[in-house]
């Protein structure tokens, strides 16, 4: 199988701000990439490389196997979905899906059937002659997904496409969007901040961090296996265990990563596991400092030597006093081995 | 006596503060007034008083409804002074949004902010001088002995300049006592109305847009034609309005510069200042005002406004 997109030691530099750093990495063809990261991370410059609003200030772009050096936006088979949709306003919603059939100076009998096709994917059937203003949000990004879609890319690149909706509409646009990319069969290109969206939509992602990337894989390796403490922590939530208290768990590395829900809390009394702990398993004694009640978890922030701890808990058989009581306990917190993750420096 | 000055202020301090619509009146009624009363109530009276006409014989005003000015408005002399007055105008706004057009396109897209405030003032520098100043400096660059005569001289390509003089109609012995220079003076003087509204368009278009349609397949002149053009157009129209409003009314530089033949604008003047005929006046000021207004709802039936 081709990569459908290939970066080899692809630079970009404005000024005297190196924006992405000799970052490598290839795409399936076919597949959801994320490319995840906060704001000034690099992402959003690599996908602009890639549709041709920038180009590369050393290293190469592949776009399937061929050398996009000089070549314009216009002449590659990738289309753009933008963070502020970017439709004309003064064309209606037909004529603004119909543009690159209309370049292209196809029939105007096909490419009225073409945008009614796509209109209907994008789930919005009557809405042709409607101008871009009379839209919602969340029905603008649907024009601006049509319209990319129409020309049949091969590579679909989203620039935070949903960062403008409120949460509930994000939802439901995340589930749209990886149901369409399915349905159409091509490579998605997403990039975005927020690491649920790319959690929930992602084949695999790629985590950026000032123009370099830490970490690629599926969402599962990522949150499951993070490598570095920069992953860990944008990545959900994790406990960074360094210095002294490091030194418990093995030689090599200078810090770990645990996941708060992978600790299980008991209480020290009540533990006659510290002499019988399982094989696989890690523990630590503390005490907790400060109970935060979410409703489905609790959260608690435990002291262990001076490192503050997060550990997250169901709250299954909880109640309401019993959470509160936990405030000052002394703790033991256990977890697996596994579930320690030495991270590079 | 402070103290009660102070509080009396204060208390129309508060009184304002309550009553915002009473604020609102206090404010809008000034310019409502001189609006409303003296330019609406002007054109009125104008209108009107196009309907009245002179006795021949007493050359006195006869203040009945009468269509008779109508008629003498579009004598073949009046109307040869329509055609060329609006032929102008439309010559000069051509010609001005041809050469605004890619000024405003680099100041609104390329310019650097430096740049940009130094093309900023060249564009409206010349409206800090006087207009009669400059309309009378274009006199002395197109005459006969001008630095333009002399440069076409010094380059070997006078008899280009004899041949231009030499076209009928807009030809004459010099370009100061032509309709090419009526025409050159009158593009150089409204330049900077059609320039600054094109820029402030282009400014508002958004550079995602640009790149969106790059994005689709569209090649920079495809580009240009369906997304910058249309979007810029509100700017042109409203740029247009200047040039052409203003090329239509006036009676200044067509009266220094050019071959004497009559303007609408010089028309008004001597209709009621020497002939004392204030009906023709009015006929001759409502063709401008009728010309703009089909002009503006033919721009609005075309689709100018629509990306406003």
């Amino acid at each position: 199988m081709t990569a459908s997109i290939e970066f080899q030691h692809v630079s970009r530099n404005f000024g005297a701000v190196q924006a992405v750093d000799a970052v490598s990495f290839a795409v399936n063809d076919g597949e959801f990439f994320s490319m995840l990261g906060p704001s000034g991370s690099g992402k959003t410059t690599c996908l602009r490389m890639i549709a041709g609003f920038e180009q590369p200030s050393s290293g190469t772009i592949l776009l399937h196997g061929r050398d996009t050096a000089g070549l314009p936006p216009f002449e590659r088979d990738v289309n753009t979905v933008f963070q502020d949709y970017a439709l004309f306003p003064h064309m209606t919603v037909g004529e603004n899906v119909a543009y690159g059939p209309m370049l292209r100076k196809q029939p105007r009998a096909d490419r009225e059937r073409l945008v009614a096709e796509m209109l209907q994917l994008v789930r919005l059937p009557d809405m042709a002659n409607r101008r871009p203003s009379q839209l919602s949000g969340g029905q603008r990004q649907r024009v601006a997904l049509a319209r990319a879609l129409i020309n049949r890319p091969r590579v679909l690149l989203l620039d935070e496409p949903l960062g403008a909706l409120d949460l509930k509409l994000r939802q439901q646009m995340q589930i749209e969007l990886k149901s369409i990319q399915q349905q159409v069969g091509i490579t998605f290109i997403y990039v975005t901040h927020d690491q649920d969206e790319a959690l929930t939509m992602s084949d695999r992602l790629a985590v950026f961090n000032h123009g370099r990337i830490e970490q690629i894989g599926s969402p599962i390796d990522i949150y499951e296996r993070p490598r570095t403490a920069f992953v860990a922590g944008f990545v959900g939530v994790s406990n960074i265990i360094a210095g002294a208290l490091a030194a418990q768990f093995g030689a090599g590395s200078v810090a770990f990563a645990v996941r708060p829900e992978k600790i299980r809390m008991v209480e020290v009394e009540a533990a006659e596991l510290a002499q019988s702990l399982p094989d696989g398993m890690q523990s630590v004694i503390g005490h907790v400092t400060e109970v935060i009640y979410l409703g489905m978890h609790t959260r608690y922030v435990v002291d262990v030597d001076g490192t503050q701890l997060i550990v997250a808990q169901q709250n299954a058989e909880e109640t309401a006093s019993t959470i509160q009581a936990t405030r000052g306990r002394a703790v033991r917190l256990i977890w697996r081995r596994e579930h320690t993750h030495a991270l590079e420096a | 006596m402070a103290a009660t000055e102070q509080s009396a202020g204060r208390r129309l301090a508060t009184l304002l503060y309550r009553q915002p619509r009473l604020t609102l009146a206090l404010l809008l009624v000034p310019p409502l007034l001189y609006l409303l009363v003296l330019y609406l109530g002007s054109l009125a009276s104008l209108l009107l008083q196009s309907f009245f006409a002179l006795d021949d014989f007493s050359g006195l005003i006869v203040r009945q409804f009468t269509l008779r000015t109508y008629a003498n408005l579009f004598s073949p002399a009046n109307l040869d002074i329509i055609a060329r007055t609006t032929t102008m105008a439309l010559a000069v706004t051509i010609a001005d949004a041809l050469l605004a057009f890619p000024l405003a396109y680099y100041m609104a897209r390329y310019a650097t902010p430096r740049t940009k405030a130094a093309l900023s003032l060249a564009v409206v520098m010349p409206l800090w001088a006087s207009y009669l100043v400059r309309v009378y400096a274009w006199k002395l660059l197109l005459a006969k002995e001008g630095i333009i005569g002399w440069v076409f001289t010094h380059l070997g390509i006078g008899w280009l300049l004899d041949g231009i003089l030499a076209l009928p109609v807009i030809g004459g012995p010099s370009l100061s006592v032509s309709l090419i220079g009526t025409f050159l003076t009158f593009m150089y003087v409204w330049l900077p109305y059609m320039i600054l509204p094109i820029q402030a368009a282009l400014e508002r278009v958004p550079p995602s847009l640009i790149e969106a349609s790059a994005d689709l397949g569209a090649h920079d002149n495809q580009t240009f034609r369906h997304v910058i053009l249309p979007l810029a157009l509100p700017g042109v129209v409203a740029g247009s309005i200047f040039t052409f409003s203003l090329t239509l009314g006036d009676f200044i530089i067509p009266g220094i510069v050019g071959n004497s033949s009559r303007f609408i604008g010089m028309a008004v003047l001597e209709q009621q200042g020497t002939s004392g005929n204030i009906p023709l006046a009015a006929a001759f000021t409502m063709v401008p005002i009728l010309i703009m207004a089909v002009y503006l709802l033919t721009a609005k039936r075309l689709g100018a406004f629509d990306a406003l």
